[in-house]
């Protein structure tokens, strides 16, 4: 009986497969792909006044180095043009951008009013599927804000074309440092994070450490020796007006940092010789403390929901990440490799944790998982430290330091992947940049 | 693993039992209708038994009035007509006390080799017997390794400059074009990579830490009939049969064996695919995605030109998984523009499976490109 069955089944099989198998498509599995930059195009803008015509040239090449400078994108240079844009609203020659191999396709218009109102437009096109990525979109300012329009514009590029957010129209803050290395002044600047745009913050009368931008922008906590004590202020950026945060008598307080909703302070303090986490709520002045070791803790750092602290300590007798709980408790270490870890700073992700990294004589940038696995070094120098997060959490930007009696600071930026390592442009060395969140 | 080990050895070796000796257990009809015209003549078979060469019997197999299959024969062997005759001899040997015997002996040895004949049949006419006992031994070892090993043999003869060559085939008259290509090369060259290397990891050799994962086999269309023997050796039939069309497919490929009686063609050779993966991968830009869209597969469709080219309107998201909406569309986006631009100038498919590739859904897995 079942051989019988067997049979049928099997001579069914027979007759019915083939045809089945006939109509099945073709099936391939790709896992393996390239890194490359994508080829983007980005024509000068249309001037659609005449007053116009050099901010359109400058708005399209700025939104072009904003992409190029990823790493992600790379500009595909005008001589190989073969067409060009000569209206905003005109259907685009897809074969000619598609001959160049350009993948997209960024297309604008400006206009300049008399009353100084400037007005920039752009379209984004997929050059191969011959469609626009998203509809036209349209920014509206003065003109002295025309970099931060071309940033915004290559903003929603980035955006459209990678599914995150960019950071082009950022700021950064650092520690602006002229003279030797015996004399140095050191001072705090603030710039887009392009390096254009310079203002500086403070004199160089007293050493300045570490700035740290608040969630929106607007303030900036930093360690001042203007006591002769390092003391943590609080600075307004819009009036440049600074009031200190934390004054005790006898104590030291440094390495401060916002939470994520602005209202409260972590902070190092050192008392009697020993270096505490604490918690400060900027409103009340109330402050908690966090830790109660004898070793030293600083360094600590918000996770993005605010509920945890990343922070390095010494306790285990080698300088290590920690997490632990934002009002305290027992500490987790997460770093175990060899080496010593400090400076650890919260992906605005919150999958990630940047560190600077001590080894062989060696310093490095580096990335780990919150739980510590999956370690990776981005860069190797002489003195690498500070890293700080780009506002979608893609890059970072931190202190180099070259060898020597005449070394001097720079700061440089890399990608998390570990690619398109590159110098900030600033005005003379920077150190210890803290980048700010995207601006309104 | 060991037993996977063994049921590959053991369908192997009746692999190649079955390739030495198949041909001469003659598994298709064709060769014993043939066979069949020598029971038609008892009276001339006495004067075949006092001729013995073969060439006698071709001769009589066309005079005799055996309705096609007569004609056919001597037709076909006809460059090679020494190689035909050996055939018959060995018969011969055996038949002349008994020739109503031909038919029978056929039927009995079908139980061992059964399933796989159905391919056999389309391979054997054109190799004769000795022909294929003698590739069945070289060819055997390629297949497997073929699998690992061809991405990285076959990849380098290809251009890496392919999207340059696409760009400048098109520009062509201009003097920009021109300007343009060794521009593109450089960068193509230079950022290509497979594995990221940072710079604290400069100087160290950076060899793949994890080898390519097997590719799911895909369904092969053809089933030959098993309804004689579905008793013998049920359960490593299906390695044995997978084993067994790899083998023949690449056999088909040398012999180019035409396939009227079915529209979909052989099926691609792994070679064949492998050169279609390689082909698509070179496009597949994963540099710019996002993390989320990194942890994203997708399975797209594309339907086929004959030219190799793929019909552009036709590529569609069939499945995703792993990613949220942007993601998908980011990771589909990705997908797209690499078939799109890789087969600009045709992938390079053979036009004689054209039913094989008409439609294609290719799974891209970014797992190995992702941002650990």
């Amino acid at each position: 009986m079942i051989k019988r069955f067997l049979t049928l089944l099997a001579a069914a099989l027979a007759f019915g497969l083939p045809t089945l198998g006939a109509a099945a498509p073709l099936r391939i599995e790709i896992t393996e792909g390239v890194i490359e930059p994508l080829p983007i195009a980005a024509p000068d803008f249309v001037a659609e006044t005449g007053s116009a015509a050099q901010l359109a040239k400058d708005i399209a090449q700025l939104v072009a180095d904003d992409l190029s400078g990823t790493g992600l994108f790379r500009e595909i240079p005008e001589s190989a043009y073969i067409s060009g844009i000569t209206s905003f609203s005109s259907p685009v020659q897809f074969a000619d951008w598609k001959a160049i191999n350009a993948q997209a396709l960024v297309t604008g218009a400006v206009s300049l009013q008399s009353g100084g109102r400037l007005t920039v437009k752009f379209r984004l096109y997929d050059v191969f599927a011959g469609t626009e990525l998203g509809s036209g979109l349209q920014f509206s300012g003065t003109q002295d804000g025309w970099r931060r329009m071309a940033h915004k514009v290559a903003d929603e590029v980035y955006s459209r074309i990678t599914g995150e957010s960019g950071y082009f129209d950022s700021r950064v803050v650092y520690v602006s440092e002229t003279g030797p290395k015996n004399d140095r002044k050191k001072r705090l600047a603030i710039m887009d994070y392009d390096g254009a745009n310079l203002q500086f913050l403070t004199d160089s009368r007293s050493i300045v450490l570490a700035p740290r931008f608040s969630p929106t922008g607007d303030r900036i906590l930093y360690t001042s020796y203007e006591t002769g004590f390092p003391r943590i202020y609080v600075l307004d950026v819009a009036s440049v007006r600074r009031r200190v945060l934390e004054q005790q008598q006898g104590t030291m307080s440094f390495a401060p940092r916002f939470s994520p909703d602005g209202q409260d302070v972590v902070y190092s303090l050192t008392q009697g010789g020993n270096t505490d986490l604490y918690k400060m709520s900027i409103s009340a002045g109330r402050s908690q403390r966090l830790t109660s070791a004898p070793s030293i803790e600083t360094a600590p750092s918000f996770s993005p929901d605010g509920s945890r602290i990343v922070f390095e300590s010494d306790r285990s007798g080698t300088q290590q990440l920690y997490i632990m709980d934002a009002n305290g408790g027992e500490p987790k270490r997460i770093s175990f490799g060899k080496g010593r870890y400090g400076t650890p700073v919260w992906s605005p992700r919150g999958d990630l944790i940047a560190f600077t990294k001590q080894s062989k004589g060696r310093f490095h940038i580096g990335v780990m998982r919150i739980d510590g696995s999956e370690e990776r070094l981005l860069t190797a120098s002489f003195l690498d430290e500070g890293p700080t997060w780009s506002p979608n959490g893609r890059v970072i930007m931190f202190t180099r330091e070259t060898q020597g009696a005449g070394g001097a600071a720079s700061l440089y930026s890399v990608d998390i992947t570990g690619r398109n390592l590159k110098r900030v442009r600033t005005q003379g060395g920077g150190s210890d940049p803290a980048w700010s969140p995207l601006q309104n | 693993m060991k037993t996977g080990y063994t049921i590959s050895g053991v369908a192997h070796v009746g692999l190649i039992g079955w390739a030495l000796f198949g041909g001469s257990f003659a598994p298709t009809p064709e060769p014993f209708e043939v066979t069949e015209v020598v029971a038609i003549s008892e009276a001339e078979f006495e004067s075949l038994l006092a001729g013995t060469e073969p060439p006698e019997t071709v001769s009589d197999i066309v005079v005799p009035e055996q309705p096609a299959p007569d004609v056919e024969q001597p037709e076909q062997p006809s460059p090679s007509a020494v190689d035909q005759p050996p055939a018959l001899q060995q018969p011969d040997e055996t038949p002349p006390p008994r020739p109503e015997a031909r038919p029978v002996p056929p039927e009995l040895t079908p139980p061992t080799p059964a399933e796989v004949n159905d391919d056999v049949a389309i391979l054997a006419p054109p190799s004769d017997a000795p022909e294929t006992a003698g590739p069945v031994t070289p060819v055997r070892p390629n297949p497997r390794p073929a699998n690992r090993v061809a991405p990285e043999a076959v990849a380098p003869p290809e251009p890496e400059d392919k999207v340059a060559d696409i760009a400048q085939d098109e520009a062509t008259s201009d003097a920009a074009g021109e300007e343009q290509l060794p521009d593109q090369e450089k960068t193509v060259e230079e950022a290509a990579n497979t594995e990221i290397v940072t710079e604290a990891e400069q100087g160290d050799s950076t060899a793949p830490s994890r080898s390519l994962r097997p590719k799911a086999r895909p369904n092969r269309p053809q089933r030959p009939a098993e309804t004689e023997t579905a008793d013998s050796t049920p359960d490593t039939t299906p390695d044995t049969r997978s084993a067994v069309d790899d083998l023949l497919a690449g056999l088909t490929n040398d012999t180019e064996t035409p396939t009227p009686a079915r529209p979909s063609g052989p099926p691609l050779t792994s070679g064949e695919k492998d050169a279609l993966r390689i082909a698509v991968q070179k496009c597949w830009n994963t540099g710019s995605l996002s993390t989320e869209a990194l942890k994203t597969t997708v399975v797209v469709g594309v339907s086929m030109n004959e030219d190799g080219t793929p019909d552009t309107g036709t590529i569609r998201l069939i499945e995703s998984r792993g990613g949220s909406g942007g993601s998908v569309n980011q990771a589909f986006q990705a997908a797209r523009r690499a078939i799109i631009r890789c087969g600009a100038r045709g992938f390079s498919l053979p036009s004689d499976k054209y039913e094989q590739w008409r439609d294609i859904e290719m799974t891209f897995n970014p797992e190995n490109m992702r941002i650990k």
